[in-house]
């Protein structure tokens, strides 16, 4: 199954009409994603349809505030198309209209605003992922972001991630290898942002659908050792990790925002060893996400306390594969319940 | 975006937080100038580049008169100022700051900066000023006091005064403390900051407290709503190429390697690096140039990745998601075309139709090195410099 967005998520798009928010919001309804309203103000009691690069295959109807799409249309989860300089206030917006989860996509909102907008959803008690990230996505179910939704597959691993083509990479290494994912969490490369590592860890560790965790994390900051920290304590489930940014130099920002070593502080150095000390399979190489995953979730089956250890050896080997064929056809199934949901609602 | 200690001190000046007096000065005749006007019989000569150590360095140097200040004027404009945050090549002094001297009784410490891990900002003092902080914090973290800024209501009295009480600051010195750290954080939240630092903070032998240095970094992402930070943007202490590319849109950061790297996204650059280093290179770069790779931002990246002499190979690494991995290709072929290619050229594309686009490079007749995947790209860049 999934975390935080699945077949139940009512997606409500803040940005709509913009072309970046037009564009993803066509490849999410193709996807299948319910998005069940989209909020521009001023723009509020149209229909949308798209633009003339990027057409709906259906419309979708735009309100004015945010608080109206969650009363006319009980949308639970927003996502953020909005330009960084008015993104704060969108989220503020979302969360006072208490939607469950607000997906933050916008690049380059200044940091004081994110440290007022935190400061906001903990008082409200509203979940955000985000912002500067790929959003999340529920293979099958919900994609509420800007991933490829073609690279995933539905599935038990649990993929945590700071950043987004190479979380892609890592998705892709998976589904190659017949891997499903549960859901994938891209967590955003700003230094403030609205889920970390340790709370994503949390859900996937209480998730009964989440076998295995796969975290890639980035230089700067200390929240890959936080969880670290958390996964040493509490998570039975096997966790694959890795850091990116092994090579870079101290002091420069590394694109992300939050990718910077500090005071000699957040290096790759010391996140792996923090994962290693807590019994994470540690991957030095990206080229080697995959195939240390499929390693070990072939390493845990082999030992699961099962009654019959002999055929439980045997038929763990197997059911990685069998688990991967039966996930695939109920990918089918799912693709035709979207399409016999769409059909009832027009 | 860092800008010049004298700089920091304008802007600090403006908000009122106690500066020394001072003045900036391009040349010795300037210098000479400047100490004329501020008056006095002691002044500091200091080098204005963008980075620490400047005293153990030799940039910082005393005057007890105006002909010293020519001197050491003199001495210290032009020269290759190398510190430990410079690296082995320094930088050119191209800019002096001239200030009072000063009675100096005790040297401590203040910064304000966001701390990750609570996502507030934090105010930190300590009574170990004018030395590095990070080795305060690694040998005697009991000796920096700290204080977390709520975001709905600003720095407290309350908080001031706790962090003054607790560097031993009594009588007028305790009043001008409180004073100094409420008009240093009011200077960090209106400007954006993402550090300010007073190292050291001084104490004066009249209870004054005063920045005798200013460290302030501004948060890239709010700098739309600050032109008369972006105007302190000095480009000469920064990479030519870094400059050059910056205004192409790309995001470069020149390392010392060998092997050129060219990517999108941040993440996946940053792990492209690492297999480089894997690999038996070194990354000669950092380069993101975004999530739509366009022909026109690919020959932009080739062209200042092979400005760079110490280049011996260039691996492309494109994860094709919403952009589609043969009109990546499409783009590089074109690129290399219009740019001089005399280094291999590893190519990985994968994601969205990464077959048509292995067939476009292979029929390109370019020689490119096409990989299949990113193990398969380590390997060939590994043959690539070995060759």
């Amino acid at each position: 199954m999934s975390i935080l967005v699945d077949n139940n998520t009512r997606l409500v798009v803040q940005g709509i009409t913009g072309g970046e928010g037009t564009f993803h919001t066509k490849q999410m309804l193709e996807y299948g994603t319910n998005v069940v309203a989209g909020v521009t103000p001023g723009k509020g009691g149209t229909l949308y349809r798209g633009n003339e690069k990027d057409q709906f295959p259906r419309p979708v109807p735009v309100y004015n505030t945010v608080a109206e799409a969650v009363a006319k249309e009980q949308a639970n989860v927003s996502v953020i198309f909005v330009p960084a300089a008015f993104a704060a206030d969108a989220i503020m917006e979302a969360a006072d209209a208490e939607v469950k989860l607000v997906v933050t996509i916008t690049e380059g909102i200044p940091a004081a605003d994110m440290v007022k907008v935190y400061e906001y959803l903990k008082v409200k008690n509203v979940r955000m992922i985000g912002p500067n990230c790929p959003g999340i996505i529920t293979p099958g179910q919900a994609k509420v972001g800007i991933m490829p939704g073609f690279i995933h597959t539905p599935g038990r691993v649990g993929v945590i991630s700071r950043s987004g083509t190479l979380t892609y990479e890592a998705v892709w290494q998976l589904t190659e290898r017949g891997i499903g994912q549960s859901t994938c969490i891209g967590i955003g490369g700003d230094p403030v942002i609205g889920t970390r590592f340790i709370d994503a860890v949390k859900l996937f560790n209480e998730d009964p659908d989440t076998d295995a965790i796969m975290m890639i994390g980035e230089i700067g900051g200390t929240a890959e050792e936080e969880a670290a920290e958390y996964i040493k304590k509490h998570v039975k489930k096997p966790v694959v990790g890795f850091i990116a940014g092994q090579t870079a130099p101290p002091g420069r920002r590394m694109g992300h925002a939050g990718a910077i070593i500090s005071g000699g502080k957040g290096t790759a150095a010391e996140k792996f060893a923090a994962m290693r000390e807590a019994g994470i399979h540690v991957v030095e190489s990206p080229a080697l996400l995959g195939e240390t995953m499929e390693r070990v979730l072939k390493a845990q089956k082999r030992t699961s306390p099962l009654k019959k250890s002999k055929s439980a050896k045997r038929g763990g080997a197997k059911s990685v594969l069998q688990k991967a064929v039966a996930k695939k056809s109920s990918k089918k199934v799912t693709t035709r319940k979207r399409i016999g949901k769409k059909g009832k609602k027009r | 975006m860092k800008i010049h200690e004298y700089q920091g001190k304008e802007i600090l000046k403006k908000f009122n937080v106690a500066v020394p007096v001072g003045k900036v000065a391009f040349s010795v005749d300037e210098a000479v100038c400047a100490a004329e006007s501020i008056g006095g019989n002691v002044w500091v000569v200091k080098a204005q580049i963008h980075a620490g150590g400047r005293g153990k360095g030799g940039g910082v140097k005393l005057a007890r008169s105006i002909d010293e200040v020519r001197d050491r004027a003199s001495e210290i404009l032009g020269i290759r100022l190398v510190t430990h945050q410079t690296g082995p090549e320094g930088r050119i002094v191209k800019r002096l700051l001239i200030e009072q001297g000063m009675n100096i009784a005790r040297e401590l410490y203040v910064g304000i900066t966001l701390d990750r891990a609570r996502s507030q900002n934090v105010v930190m003092v300590s009574t170990e000023g004018g030395v590095e902080i990070e080795k305060v914090a690694a040998d005697t973290p009991e000796k920096i006091l700290k204080e977390y800024v709520h975001p709905g209501v600003g720095l407290q009295q309350f908080q001031a005064r706790k962090l003054c009480f607790g560097l031993g600051l009594t009588g007028d010195a305790f009043k001008n403390g409180v004073k100094f750290l409420t008009a240093l954080y009011r200077a960090y939240e209106a400007t954006d900051a993402s550090l300010a630092e007073i190292n050291p903070l001084v104490l004066t032998q009249d209870g004054e407290v005063i920045a005798l240095d200013a460290k302030m970094n501004f948060d890239d992402n709010a700098l739309y709503r600050h032109p008369d930070i972006v105007a302190m943007r000095d480009l000469d202490e920064e990479d030519p190429l870094e400059v050059e590319a910056s205004q192409s849109n790309l995001n470069y950061i020149k390392l010392d390697g060998n092997v050129g790297c060219m990517v999108n996204g941040a993440g996946l650059a940053m792990a492209t690096m690492d297999i480089i280093k894997l690999a038996g290179g070194m990354p000669a770069n950092f380069l993101d140039v975004g999530g739509g790779a366009s022909a026109e931002t690919v020959e932009a990246g080739f062209r200042i990745i092979l400005k760079d002499p110490h280049v011996k190979a260039v691996l492309i690494n494109i994860f094709g998601g919403i952009v589609r991995c043969d009109r990546v290709a499409n783009g590089v072929v074109q690129a290399a075309r219009n740019v001089n290619i005399n280094v291999p050229i590893v190519i990985r594309l994968a994601g969205t139709n990464a077959d048509l686009a292995a067939d476009i490079l292979k029929n390109s007749g370019l020689s490119f090195l096409v990989a299949e995947s990113l193990k398969d790209a380590a390997e060939k860049v590994t043959k690539a410099i070995a060759a």
